[in-house]
């Protein structure tokens, strides 16, 4: 019995190994590539270590445009995220009112569709309303598709948090609105992190979408501008490239391992303090 | 959230006035959602409104249908049904949707969290990041880095990328694989970059099950198969259709990592959200791109439908 426990538990690290690996291979080019000074598409150890790749594109001011306009949109995303959901999960979480079930169930149901299928659309509607190739169209329609997902996260984490405390708030003279702010808040702040996090990431990572709704050059965020940069020229620097695709990608990997295990939770439905 | 509606009872009893404070918690509940859902109603069924619309007339971006569209009526769907290219983008989606989702990060993400759940926590610790990393990069960065790792071949001027150089080091055949095997291409890279979503979701299910049952069907006799097949599935098929139906919806409005790996013009993977979007933007046709992203929307409300009701949450 032992030896085979052993065998099986062998034979398990032994296959795990195997998809580790698969996972990691097609990783190693941007990081190798990123620091080899005369990198092409193959896989090499770079003869030296050398930053000269983050270095050029940081000087010949490849990054620091579309990377502030990927953090335009990012932050302003968030923070409209953030007081949105925040205010409209509040009452959802604490009071009873009559048609509060069907609401959930359409914050539910439009949380999973594939919102992202309709830019074609959007493109025809902002050019009625004028949006097209603005950076506060694209956040709208970021806004509009990370709320009810948002919605349905802040409403289970204020579910999780005891009413006492409000109710001592209002005892001690508080308006709802300031025991929402001063109680309610600072209590809730995993979850809002999680919820700032997660809508930061929907606008920071997107490509389709500024693809679509932006234009101008200037206005181009790191998803796109990455890909027309370096997609189209013949001679591609590809050390250029992959330092450029590690400084994109890694606010992304940081934040996203913060909050992925409540991601999970959250849309399994097993998110309930 | 059972319990929150019995805690709220007393509460509300307590008040002085329940009736006028009911009225004043309904206005207050209204002034807080509203900005939320004026937001999602404008943006979000906006675009959708608006694809109902204008997938009935022959808007494009050039020519007739751009200055004033006329209304079309079904014309745009019938023309659908005569597209033979359609069909093929349609094909070619369900192909990438059973091939890299239902089959590739279901079943490799299942396999993943039953093996990881007895190992030493260091190995699980850095086995976990490197498949999460896959999946957390951003959707334009996974498709170079595929891209790189596929490149080359025997008449390519590139740099071998990597799996030939491994192909060739193992003395086998190198290929364009992106050319000559684009179909397994992108559902290798899909799954590749997916299968972490369905993994941690796994994980998460498979502690739920007490080890206890499967400790007593083990002295019971019951072999490894047996007890998953009759233990371990049936305690998470909730979790199991949960995640069919996610990744469903998350494959179905892919386009990017597609996009950026193939340059958008194969017709051997050129999925429905690819071909609507050159209908749109390369054609002009926004009508009829539109009429098909309906087409997609439609497939995916009706299984954020199932999904809800899947996950039969009491609210």
């Amino acid at each position: 019995m032992t030896i085979r426990r052993g065998l099986t538990s062998t034979s398990a690290y032994l296959i795990l190994v195997i998809f580790g690996l698969f996972f990691l291979v097609p990783l190693l080019w941007p990081i190798l590539a990123s620091f080899n000074p005369s990198a092409t598409l193959s896989v090499t150890i770079p003869a030296h270590f050398s930053l000269i790749n983050y270095q050029t594109i940081i000087t010949n001011g490849l990054v620091a445009g579309p990377f502030g306009n990927s953090l335009i949109l990012a932050i302003s995303t968030m923070l409209l995220v953030i007081i949105l959901a925040g205010l409209a999960a509040y009452p959802l979480s604490r009071y009873q009112f009559p048609f509060k079930g069907p609401l959930m169930y359409v914050i539910l149901f439009a949380s999973a569709l594939p919102i992202l299928a309709l830019v074609t659309p959007l493109y025809a509607l902002y050019a009625s309303l004028n949006l097209v190739d603005t950076l506060q169209g694209v956040v709208l329609f970021f806004v509009a598709s990370a709320l009810p997902f948002c919605i349905w996260l802040m409403k289970n984490f204020f579910d999780s948090i005891p009413h006492e405390l409000e109710e001592a708030a209002w005892i001690d003279g508080a308006s709802t609105f300031q025991a929402l702010i001063y109680v309610l808040f600072p209590l809730a702040a995993p979850g809002i992190a999680v919820v700032g996090v997660w809508s930061f990431l929907v606008a920071w990572t997107n490509f389709f979408v500024p693809l679509i709704i932006l234009q101008s050059q200037n206005l181009l965020p790191a998803s796109v501008h990455i890909y027309t940069f370096f997609g189209s020229y013949g001679q591609v620097n590809y050390g250029q490239l992959a330092a450029y695709a590690m400084l994109y990608a890694l606010p992304a990997v940081i934040l996203y391992t913060l909050v992925s295990r409540f991601f999970v939770r959250g849309v399994s439905g097993g998110l309930k303090g | 959230m059972q319990v929150e509606t019995k805690r709220v009872q007393p509460l509300r009893m307590a008040t002085p006035a329940p009736r006028r404070s009911r009225h004043k918690r309904l206005r207050l509940a209204i002034l807080f959602m509203a900005p939320a859902f004026l937001v999602i109603a404008l943006f979000m069924f906006g675009p959708a409104l608006w694809a109902l619309y204008i997938s009935f007339t022959n808007m494009s971006l050039t020519g007739a249908g751009a200055a004033t569209p006329q209304w079309v009526g079904i014309q745009n769907f019938v023309q659908i049904l005569h597209d033979a290219e359609f069909f093929n983008a349609f094909r070619v989606s369900l192909t990438y949707l059973v091939g890299s989702a239902l089959i590739g990060q279901a079943v490799l993400g299942l396999l993943l969290a039953m093996l990881m759940r007895h190992r030493q926590r260091a190995f699980k610790a850095v086995l976990g990041a490197i498949i999460i990393v896959a999946w957390v990069i951003p959707d334009v960065v996974a498709g170079f880095l595929w891209s790189s790792f596929l490149a080359g071949g025997p008449q390519s001027v590139l740099a071998p990328g990597l799996l030939n150089s491994i192909v060739a080091t193992f003395g086998l055949p190198q290929h364009a694989w992106l050319q000559d095997y684009p179909m397994a291409s992108i559902i290798v890279a899909n799954t590749w970059r997916g299968t972490a979503f369905s993994m941690l979701l796994y994980a998460s299910a498979l502690e739920g099950i007490p080890p206890e049952l499967l400790e007593a069907a083990s002295i019971d006799g019951a072999g490894l198969w047996a007890r998953i097949r009759y233990i371990t599935l049936p305690l998470i098929k909730g979790s199991i259709a949960t995640d069919l139906l996610l990744i469903t919806l998350a494959t179905l409005s892919d386009f990017t990592l597609v996009y950026v790996l193939t340059g958008g013009s194969n017709l051997s993977t050129e999925l429905l959200t690819i071909y609507q979007y050159r209908q749109a933007f390369q054609f002009y046709q926004i009508g009829y791109g539109s009429a098909i992203s309906l087409l997609i929307l439609v497939v995916g409300a009706i299984l954020s439908l199932l999904y809800i009701r899947v996950l039969r949450v009491d609210l």
